[in-house]
């Protein structure tokens, strides 16, 4: 790069600190928002004098709140098996689109592209009613059906992205020097698509993960109510005070494997979201 | 949107395939693209269909018995409610006041991580928190920060602002959150466009004596002009349906009501199917509007920007 005075190094090095002060405060407030004791949540302090972590494993504590478990399993359950099913099926058509010379191809881009932008609310009133009569309110299903559709258009594209980069013809070289065409996919193509199914599996499980408006919409109970609606409909158990301490709690518990998932592949989730962003 | 193939894909097959093998490839094609295409229409295209149906019906949950078809009625009486009105004002605010803010601060955040030399790591693994933490717990992180009882904004500010008890407070917060949620994105598709400026070219116009401002607003900013189109388009959308942080942090109470948050409280907690549905399919053509406008007034090409060439 070009020489940089140490004023102009100094410079770029306050606007990264600023820029991670400005990501990590809210999660750092949750965090010790969570750790505090009952009597000091409304202290106005950011820190908290003594740490607990009554509000985890206390005897009011979400780790012993049956609807807390169960939204976790629920949220888990859901976001995975719709990230499979939305990544499977994004990834025929995406090789096709990118693969194959068929016409319409174009109008499956551009019919996914119109999806990403559809506003979710516009449905919820015709699937809540849909979903009631086919008994899928309140289900497992009934929140994988939406999430799926919703992320195969993201999914759709990022990897379409992702597979005009591989050299294909690898595949032909492959069974020339005698590999059985299942040895050729398994061996070359396989590892070459991998990175890119495997991210937009992050991108579409982020999406799965996050969604509130269908989890608040299309569920009632704890048979398939999700992490985000229990959140906002957590009363705790007490009626009198707001559980300010346990919400944080079990904020800072479904926010810890977003930043796993962060620290170690943000370079993947980088690439998925800029993916054909430039390719001008 | 381009339907030429792209330059690999072409390179595979340079003498065109018989007529019978691309028969054979076309059918294969639809064949995989068959489920995909059929789930999102089942579950988008179908819907709104119906939610036009139920749009034209006097249908309320609460009294099944009472369904009847009347024409426009329900799209006569949301426009001609004030509410819808107001909710499609207070949404434009956050929607108009939260891009922006975005816009700015992503193109701050997006020139950061593309000129910083070192710390790109934390500064890239950082920004993705914001963006990968679910909005719900976004909003309640706000809340509690802002709120009079348990926050740390008034102690840090020497205020005394119940924040969610006035309608332009109420607002600050929303959009705060909204920003914060959200700039992370509009960050990396700005640090996309980056890319497009070739490095030659601001140095050539440093030489002939063009200013860091004139540099930025003469070179820079046109360049990445379709990069920017599309993530305001992007993200004018998103905003538009702003739900969350609204149903977290107010509910809609003073004065915040999203367009979306009328929808919800019309369809699912007062169980009007029919009133609701007109909101509904209204919020669809406003997004289509927007989009629209984006599209043709603008001219933000979507297909050039992501991905087809």
């Amino acid at each position: 790069m070009r020489g940089r005075s140490t004023s102009d190094r100094m410079l770029w090095a306050l606007g990264t600190v600023v820029v991670v002060v400005y990501a990590l405060v809210p999660v750092a407030w949750l965090v010790s928002l969570s750790l505090k004791p009952a009597e000091e949540i409304t202290d106005g302090k950011f820190f908290p004098r003594d740490v607990t972590f009554d509000n985890y494993t206390g005897a009011s504590g979400v780790f012993e709140d049956d609807q807390f478990r169960a939204a976790m399993i629920n949220s888990i359950g859901i976001a995975l098996i719709a990230t499979l099913l939305a990544v499977t099926l994004a990834t025929f058509a995406a090789y096709a689109i990118v693969r194959l010379d068929f016409p319409g191809k174009t109008i499956v881009l551009s019919g996914a592209l119109a999806i990403a932008m559809f506003p979710p609310v516009s449905i919820i009133g015709p699937l809540f009613n849909m979903w009631r009569s086919f008994k899928l309110f309140d289900t497992w299903p009934g929140l994988i059906i939406p999430y799926m559709t919703f992320t195969l258009p993201l999914a759709i594209w990022t990897l379409s992205a992702f597979f005009r980069e591989i050299p294909w013809d690898l595949d032909k070289a492959a069974r020339v020097d005698g590999a059985t065409p299942f040895q050729a996919f398994r061996r070359v193509i396989a590892p070459l698509a991998a990175p890119g199914i495997f991210t937009s599996a992050i991108l579409v499980f982020i999406f799965a993960w996050n969604d509130f408006l269908f989890a608040t919409a299309l569920t009632s109970t704890d048979r398939a109510r999700t992490v985000p609606a229990a959140i906002a409909f957590f009363t705790g158990s007490s009626q009198f005070d707001f559980p300010t301490g346990q919400i944080a709690a079990a904020s800072v518990i479904v926010t810890i494997p977003i930043i796993v998932m962060v620290l170690i592949f943000q370079r993947r989730i980088v690439a998925g979201l800029t993916s054909g962003a430039v390719k001008g | 949107m381009t339907t030429t193939i792209p330059p690999q894909a072409a390179g595979q097959a340079p003498t065109r395939p018989r007529s019978g093998r691309a028969q054979s490839e076309r059918k294969l094609g639809w064949m995989l693209c068959a489920p995909a295409v059929t789930v999102m229409l089942l579950v988008t295209a179908y819907p709104i269909g119906y939610a036009v149906w139920l749009s034209l019906q006097r249908y309320d949950l609460r009294f099944p018995d009472d369904r009847a078809f009347v024409g426009l009625d329900n799209y006569a009486a949301v426009v001609g409610n004030r509410l819808w009105w107001q909710d499609l004002t207070n949404t434009m605010i956050i929607t108009v006041a939260s891009v922006i803010v975005e816009l700015i601060l992503g193109f701050a955040l997006a020139f950061v991580m593309h000129r910083a030399i070192f710390g790109r790591g934390p500064v890239r693994a950082s920004i993705l928190v914001p963006y990968g933490i679910i909005t719900v717990v976004t909003a309640f992180a706000w809340r509690f920060a802002f709120d009079p009882t348990t926050g740390f904004i008034n102690g840090l500010l020497g205020t005394e602002q119940s924040w969610f008890t006035e309608s332009w407070s109420a607002y600050v917060v929303i959009i705060a959150t909204e920003v914060w949620k959200t700039t992370p994105f509009m960050a990396l598709l700005l640090l996309a466009g980056f890319t497009l400026v070739p490095d030659d070219l601001v140095k050539a116009s440093r030489v002939d004596g063009a200013g860091t401002w004139q540099r930025l607003t003469k070179v820079i900013i046109p360049l990445m002009k379709p990069a920017i189109l599309v993530a305001l388009l992007f993200r004018t959308l998103d905003a538009v349906r702003i739900f969350d942080s609204v149903f977290v942090q107010t509910r809609g109470a003073q004065g915040t009501e999203s367009l979306s948050i009328l929808g919800y409280n019309t369809l699912i907690t007062r169980l009007n199917l029919g009133l609701g549905s007109a909101v509904s399919v209204l919020v669809f053509v406003v997004v289509l509007i927007i989009a629209f406008l984006f599209v043709k007034g603008f001219g933000a090409n979507l297909a050039q920007q992501r991905g087809e060439r």
